[in-house]
């Protein structure tokens, strides 16, 4: 018999994706992404991928903590990762209203240079092939596809 | 209560005070927060700061601490001090192009290039 195709995961992550809680403290982010670089080294990604895929991680916690939690010091976020030949899958969701990614400021305006935030958006896109947020912006979405990342 | 232990490594030369981080990865935001009191003390602390960061050894920066370091910047500035970064790795270099950081900073590839440009 056909090996049945699983469903969907509801949160709409890939099949096999690992779906974590994480508290706000620094070693629950520190560990995950760890173990993200390590499965991306595994599975043959080079150095300049898994600095790109860890930059991003720590930029997309850091906002669901900081911005998206408030830093309450019971926060919890919800995070999912998938690392295959082909793709790296992220997700992190906080328990926050959400927010307008279109109403954050273009750090790289001259004007802009000396804001001390902004970047996290930024750099996320910068370095990864697609980063989707999911309405009401509580959720977001980032994919780093090796082959048009090079690694 | 003890004092957190230092996450920077601080040497003078001349009126230069050359600063290092102790971490590979400056991305714990505690981490970021207690390098940005450390070395505004050092701002604080003289009348027309001069000062190196060198990056060796740093492997991985997050956006809070490029925020971090334009608050450093900011405040030598105020005092009409000069600020130069040195010993970036390529792939952060990269951050501080992506974000156009490269254009607000002065950065040096190495030490010696770095201590040449103070006026």
């Amino acid at each position: 018999m056909p090996p049945t195709p699983q469903p969907p995961h509801p949160s709409g992550d890939p099949p096999g994706a690992r779906v974590r809680i994480l508290s706000h403290r620094r070693s629950d982010a520190e560990s995950v992404g760890d173990a993200l670089e390590a499965e991306m080294r595994l599975a043959g990604y080079s150095a300049a991928a898994c600095f790109a895929v860890r930059l991003a991680w720590e930029e997309a916690v850091s906002n669901a903590i900081h911005h998206g939690n408030g830093n309450r010091p019971d926060g919890r976020i919800e995070v999912a990762t998938a690392v295959d030949g082909a793709r790296v899958y992220l997700r992190v969701t906080d328990e926050g209203e959400g927010f307008d990614p279109a109403s954050v400021i273009d750090p790289t305006l001259d004007e802009n240079l000396e804001c001390t935030s902004g970047r996290g958006l930024l750099l996320m896109r910068a370095y990864m092939t697609r980063v989707e947020f999911e309405p009401p912006g509580n959720t977001v979405r980032l994919i780093y596809e090796r082959s048009a990342g090079g690694g | 209560m003890t004092a957190p232990q230092s996450r920077l490594r601080i040497r003078k030369q001349d009126q230069i005070t050359i600063v290092e981080f102790v971490d590979r990865n400056i991305l714990d935001e505690a981490n970021i927060a207690q390098i940005g009191e450390e070395i505004g003390t050092l701002v604080n602390d003289d009348p027309s700061p001069k000062l190196l960061i060198s990056f060796a050894n740093v492997d991985h920066l997050s956006s809070a601490a490029l925020g971090a370091l334009i608050t450093i910047n900011s405040r030598i500035k105020a005092k009409d001090g000069q600020l130069r970064l040195a010993d970036i790795n390529s792939q952060i270099i990269e951050v501080f192009r992506i974000t156009r950081l490269d254009r607000l900073f002065q950065i040096h590839p190495g030490t010696r290039e770095a201590l040449a440009s103070f006026s």
